[in-house]
């Protein structure tokens, strides 16, 4: 069942800060057993950089479990790797093949600066939340949770959508450097819900007009949906540039008669 | 845009700045989705043209027809048609007129929205990936609208100077459609640069057609499965079409005789 | 054994306790709020709740993480669910019922105000993350579903498919969100706490390192609130996240704060048994596949045939052969020592026959595929991307995995610690679980320990320091504190030895699994506080740490961390040494009935123990506070 991989050539960018140059450094993994995650393989090529007294390869990462988002590696041109819906520290060794060159990047976007070799700094996502991805809904004032029923296919859907882990694979894969498909999800989410509906197209508004400001424009081309680790669709993009257009023309002072 | 990366306390990110609201076509027409809807619709109305035109110049396959007791090529005929159409409401050509400049203004706003999203798109990753990219789903259509774009936007200069302004147009006569298609598709070259353009233009659509849908939020569980069919089948037609007229008259089937 | 331990429980019968306390807490009027400065560190459930909620009300708050963004904290791990006493199916459950499940499962160690607080606020934690939008699982009709877990009769779990925490965490994070939009918090990221500066006996403010450049920095306020999560990576391998450490927590406790039962540890019973020695972490399968999975093992140790070519009658349902009321729902530390004994008994299975079996075959039989892909199909990929096998045809292979820590902060029925002014909520406090937690239960905890309480209780503290003045980072304590932690950081960085963090917090982890896991015996502990001081001293020699001190060095940060998992350590193996009984977690060989089972010794042990730090990590103070229940009766705890 579990077999062996020899003769790994990665090339894994090295880059001191943000304002620096990098460039690829190559190592050679020997061998490794195809039951490690692919993180683990760069944990022990740590170990060994630093036996060696150099400095180990800086990533993100933390639940590797495919929920926190936290890692984020373009792998051989590919963002989270070659497997489908799969975040980064989720890959398995499995995937690849004895005698294979891996490249590893970070993700690039101007939007995400790089802060050490492969790590970036995704907080331009917070700032794309904090303009109106929630609710609001003060501490203790909620009614019954069940006085307002919500259908399945409805609660399925905006949950379909909420999965979304923040890891940037969408910008990062993406031709253009749009944030279209996390903006749209997170949009997507509260949108779908009664509760969300007060503040529908006010937080449609803020978030694509703060995404605005950070990222690139989508133009269809599909490749974020691909990336993504929880394989949100881009239907959502369509439903986040439908309630932006009705933002601009609602008169939000009748919303309630719709 | 571009962010530099700084440290510090995170805080009060969404108070807005009471900037005074622009009106609010241009404010939604500020932001990459509002250019974006209004690429859709300008496509959109360049598609309706694009069909609409074809449409027409299918006539030249009528040939010579009986009109007001006379013989005329019928393509002729449509080419006053439109420029007779709605008189008298409105004089002769105003209409088409009309038309020509709905036209020119949607041409113009495509062109620059996709200028000024090429631009942000840009900006969006000044350093690009240093490994080879292995793209998914994108394909060639999508990743070359600027290319196909502007090949068709060439094309239409080339095309205007010939067929309706007569400058690059071998011996043209004003309103005598069917001699100058003739005159003007026999010689190889030229022939080459309609195919050559309108295939442009259907790899243009393919993407575009489908494309549109997302920009303009259709989005609909019941005809999503038709969008990218619906994008292959304009394009195809368009292509198809189009690029008959230039093969017909190198075949001869489309070729002018002076009539009595 | 001195009882300096005041619990602060106010007065009247235990149902009204709590209200009695919000009818007489001293309040904070509104226009003062904002005279007050709250640190809050850590924005999981507990800690991004609480930021939000003190935000709202007023306070200034300052909110840090070590983490690139509040949403990624350790509680969007959670899968299962989280409990309440809403009594949505009408299957008899009350606020006393999950009230009484809690101290059970807890095996009578927690204390009775605290946990009857819990299961009163549990209901409006539902209320409020729906208004929040979370998207629990729905019934057709639009009515929220539940789900049953582990330790409970009713089902009471409300969940988001497999992802639970995560929505839960999204909603508080959203909340939080809006309060630094707004204004009303202040985020630090990237920012790591090293130290708690305490002037004149009060919490006065924190020392933290900005992961980023290196920096360290003093921030001072009114009050302290801990909500940094678990120490259950002391194990090195657990189901936690690659970041979770006890490093908030410990500095606190070397500044005074008393640790409190530091050998409760939970141990889940679903993991993913270890495939590899460089493994680095285990992942957990959630525990409601225990509803629907059948838990078994061949009947013949070393029987290697493949699951399916075992005939049903040489298969051993051990769980529901030996506990029929329960059978797999059976509480985790109880599943977890069966599947240990079926393993050492060498009924394992697997390459390393280092597992059990969770098999769905029945579960498919009976509700056919789609149903069971409905309930648990993203925890079968899960599993499959990470074990290679599809649970769909094979069985699952299962094993218990440090999962959860029970033990923590000592904290008062207020949330305040020892040190006056400095709180600690969620899983970084002793909490509500005693010796054991049951599914779906800290989730519950933290976002009520955050929403519901100490936005009340921290005003009783407040209010006393209105219109006083309170030392800021000028003073020279803070230049001092910060002066250590710069020390501690060079003194990693020139040891210069041959070792990594991670090589010595493997080492450390093997020792404590063994001697203080599931199982644990007076020699086994005897052994490990001698081994534990031994490692360490060759971590203060041999550790060789690259990269500087300033800027970015994850290899920096682990030391830190690893440093002070080495002295709690010390700490667990003292505290199971001490409390020579069997009980939740916390099993000792020593103490067991003749089945096996964990036995009590409830006239010696029906109490806490708050560890003091004397400075040597090897000789600190035992305190105990006396569990006193007006309301539950001790009983041998019986799942059977
Ligand atoms: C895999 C898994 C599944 C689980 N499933 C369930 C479940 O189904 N139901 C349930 O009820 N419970 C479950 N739990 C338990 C539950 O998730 C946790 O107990 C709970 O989420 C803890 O939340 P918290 O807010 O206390 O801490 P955390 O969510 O761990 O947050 C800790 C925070 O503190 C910060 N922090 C820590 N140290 C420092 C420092 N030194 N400086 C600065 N910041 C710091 C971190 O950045 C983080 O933001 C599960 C746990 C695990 C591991
Ligand atoms: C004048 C030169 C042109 C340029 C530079 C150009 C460029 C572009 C670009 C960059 C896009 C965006 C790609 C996308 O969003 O998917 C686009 C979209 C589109 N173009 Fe063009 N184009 C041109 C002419 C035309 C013409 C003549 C037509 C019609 C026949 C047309 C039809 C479309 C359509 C339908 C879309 C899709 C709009 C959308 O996605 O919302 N374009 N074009
Ligand atoms: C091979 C295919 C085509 C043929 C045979 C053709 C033929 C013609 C002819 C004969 C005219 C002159 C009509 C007149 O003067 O009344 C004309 C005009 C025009 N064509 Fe085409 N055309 C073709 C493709 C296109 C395409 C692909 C476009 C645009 C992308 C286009 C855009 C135009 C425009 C804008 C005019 C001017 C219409 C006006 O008078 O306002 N044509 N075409
Ligand atoms: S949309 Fe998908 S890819 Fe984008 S951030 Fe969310 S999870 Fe990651
Ligand atoms: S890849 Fe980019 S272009 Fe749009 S559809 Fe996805 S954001
Ligand atoms: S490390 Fe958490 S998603 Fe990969």
């Amino acid at each position: 069942m579990t077999n062996t991989l020899k003769n790994l050539t990665l090339k894994v960018w090295r880059q001191d800060g943000p304002n620096t140059s990098g460039s690829f450094e190559t190592h050679t993994i020997e061998e490794i057993t195809d039951e490690a995650s692919f993180l683990e393989m760069i944990d022990i090529l740590n170990e060994r950089l630093i036996e060696d007294g150099k400095e180990a390869i800086v990533f993100d990462h933390d639940c590797r479990e495919g929920i926190c988002g936290t890692c984020s590696l373009m792998i051989n041109g590919q963002a989270h790797g070659p497997e489908r819906g799969t975040a980064t520290c989720q890959l398995h060794m499995r995937k690849f093949s004895s005698g294979d060159t891996i490249v590893i990047e970070p993700w690039r976007a101007s939007a995400f600066p790089i802060i050490r070799d492969l790590m970036v700094d995704r907080s331009s996502f917070d700032r794309i939340v904090e303009a109106g991805g929630y609710i609001t809904a003060a501490t203790g004032g909620a009614p019954d949770a069940n006085l307002i029923p919500v259908p399945k296919p409805v609660s399925d859907a905006a949950m379909d959508a909420a999965q979304c882990i923040g890891c940037g694979a969408c910008v990062a894969a993406c031709p253009n450097g749009a944030a279209n498909l996390f903006t749209a999800a997170k949009i997507t989410h509260l949108n779908l819900l009664p509760q969300g509906q007060a503040e529908r197209y006010s937080r449609a508004e803020d978030m694509v007009e703060t995404m605005d400001s950070y990222f690139g424009s989508c133009t269809n081309h599909g490749e974020c949906e691909a990336a993504c680790p929880k394989e949100i669709s881009i239907d959502v993009i369509a439903l986040m540039n439908a309630d932006y257009r009705k933002a601009k023309v609602q008169n939000r002072k009748q919303l309630s008669r719709t | 845009m571009s962010q530099t990366f700084q440290r510090g306390p995170v805080t009060g990110t969404a108070v807005k700045k009471r900037s005074r609201r622009k009106p609010f076509l241009v404010d939604y027409y500020s932001t990459a989705v509002g250019k974006k809807y209004v690429m859709a619709i300008t496509g959109i109305i360049g598609v309706a043209f694009i069909i609409g035109h074809m449409v027409g110049n299918l006539k030249a396959y009528l040939g010579v027809i009986e009109h007001n007791g006379e013989q005329v090529y019928d393509i002729d005929v449509y080419g006053e048609f439109l420029r007779e159409l709605l008189v008298p409401i409105l004089p002769h050509g105003y209409a088409l007129w009309g038309l020509r400049l709905l036209l020119i203004g949607a041409v113009v706003l495509h062109l620059h929205a996709a200028w000024s999203l090429t631009m942000l798109n840009r900006n969006a990753r000044p350093v690009k990936y240093q490994g080879a990219r292995d793209y998914q789903i994108a394909n060639f259509a999508s990743r070359t609208m600027r290319w196909s774009g502007v090949l068709v936007l060439v094309f239409i200069a080339w095309h205007l100077a010939d067929l309706t302004w007569g400058w690059l147009n071998p011996g043209f006569e004003y309103g005598a459609i069917y001699r100058n298609l003739d005159a003007s598709l026999s010689r190889i070259p030229v022939a080459a640069l309609y195919i050559a353009a309108n295939i442009a233009l259907g790899i243009h659509l393919f993407h575009g057609v489908w494309s549109l849908f997302q920009s303009m939020g259709w989005n609909n569980p019941r005809f999503n499965r038709w969008r990218k069919g619906i994008a292959t089948g304009i394009a195809a037609a368009v292509v198809v079409g189009n690029v008959s007229f230039p093969i017909m008259t190198l075949a001869g089937v489309i070729s002018f005789q002076p009539l009595s | 054994m001195s009882s300096i331990l005041d619990s602060k429980t106010p007065e009247g019968p235990l149902a009204d306790k709590w209200q009695n306390f919000k009818a007489n807490e001293k309040l904070v009027n509104p226009a003062n709020k904002r005279k007050f400065k709250v640190i809050v560190v850590g924005t999981g459930l507990a800690g991004a709740s609480a930021a939000a909620t003190l935000a709202e009300l007023g306070y200034q708050v300052d909110a840090f993480t070590f983490h690139d963004s509040p949403r990624r904290a350790h509680s969007i791990a959670a899968q299962g669910g989280i409990n309440a006493a809403k009594n949505y199916r009408g299957d008899g459950d009350s606020v006393h019922r999950l009230f009484y499940d809690t101290i059970k499962g807890g095996d009578f160690r927690s204390r009775e105000s605290n946990v009857h607080r819990l299961a009163e606020v549990s209901v409006n934690i539902i209320d409020q993350m729906v208004a929040q939008g979370v998207p629990f699982a729905r019934e057709y009709g639009g009515m929220l579903d539940n789900r049953s877990f582990g330790g409970a009769q009713v089902s009471r779990t409300f969940y988001a498919r497999g992802q639970t925490g995560q929505q839960l965490l999204l909603g508080a994070y959203q909340q939080l969100a809006r309060q630094i939009g707004q204004g009303g918090v202040r985020l630090f990221n990237r920012s790591e706490l090293v130290d708690v500066v305490v002037i004149e006996g009060r919490a006065a403010g924190i020392v933290v390192r900005d992961l980023m450049t290196g920096e360290l920095s003093s921030h001072s306020a009114h009050a302290v609130v801990l909500a940094t999560g678990g120490y259950g990576n002391a194990f090195f391998l657990s189901t936690n996240a690659m970041a979770c450490n006890v490093t908030a927590a410990w500095r606190a406790h070397k500044r005074g704060a008393f640790f409190a039962n530091p050998c409760y540890t939970q141990i889940h019973p679903t993991c993913i048994p270890q495939s590899d020695d460089f493994q680095s972490k285990l992942t957990l399968m959630s525990e409601s596949l225990r509803n629907d999975g059948r838990v078994w093992v061949p009947k013949v140790a070393g029987d290697n045939r493949e699951p399916h070519l075992i005939p049903e009658d040489e298969r051993d349902y051990y769980l529901e052969r030996l506990y029929p009321s329960f059978g797999n729902l059976a509480p985790r530390d109880i599943s977890s020592r069966a599947a240990k004994r079926a393993v050492d008994a060498g009924q394992g299975v697997g390459p390393k026959q280092n597992g059990v079996y969770l098999d769905f075959g029945e579960a498919i039989g009976r509700l056919g595929r789609d149903t069971v892909a409905e309930r648990y199909g993203n925890l079968f990929d899960m599993y499959e991307r990470i074990t290679g096998e599809n649970p769909y045809d094979v069985p699952m292979r299962i094993y218990p995995a440090s999962h959860y820590t029970m033990g923590g902060l000592w904290v008062d029925y207020e949330l305040m610690t020892t040190i006056p002014g400095l709180y600690a909520a969620g899983e970084a406090n002793f909490s509500d679980h005693g010796a054991n937690r049951l599914g779906a239960s800290a989730l519950m905890q933290g976002l009520s320990d955050g929403y519901f309480v100490l936005p009340y209780t921290i005003s009783n503290y407040l209010s006393e320091w209105l219109n006083k003045s309170v030392p800021d980072t000028s003073h020279p304590e803070f230049a001092k504190v910060e002066n250590e932690a710069r020390d501690r950081y060079n003194r990693f960085a020139s040891v210069g030895g041959t070792r990594s963090p991670d090589w010595f917090h493997r080492e450390l982890g093997k020792i404590i699994w063994d001697y203080c896991g599931m199982e644990r015996t007076e020699a086994g502990l005897e052994k490990a506080l001698g081994e534990i001081p031994a490692l360490y001293e060759e971590f203060k020699k041999d550790l060789r740490v690259t990269g500087g001190t300033d800027g970015l060095n994850q290899t920096l940060e682990k030391a830190g961390r690893v440093e002070d998992f080495f002295e709690l350590g010390m700490l667990m193996c003292r505290d199971a040494l001490d409390r020579k009984e069997s009980c939740g977690g916390h099993f000792r060989a020593e103490h067991q009935t003749e089945e096996g089972e964990a036995l009590r010794d409830d006239d010696n042990f029906a109490h806490v123990a708050a560890w003091e730090n004397t400075g040597d990590p090897m000789a600190p103070n035992r305190h105990v506070e006396d569990l006193v229940y007006e309301e539950v009766h001790f009983q041998t705890r019986s799942y059977k």
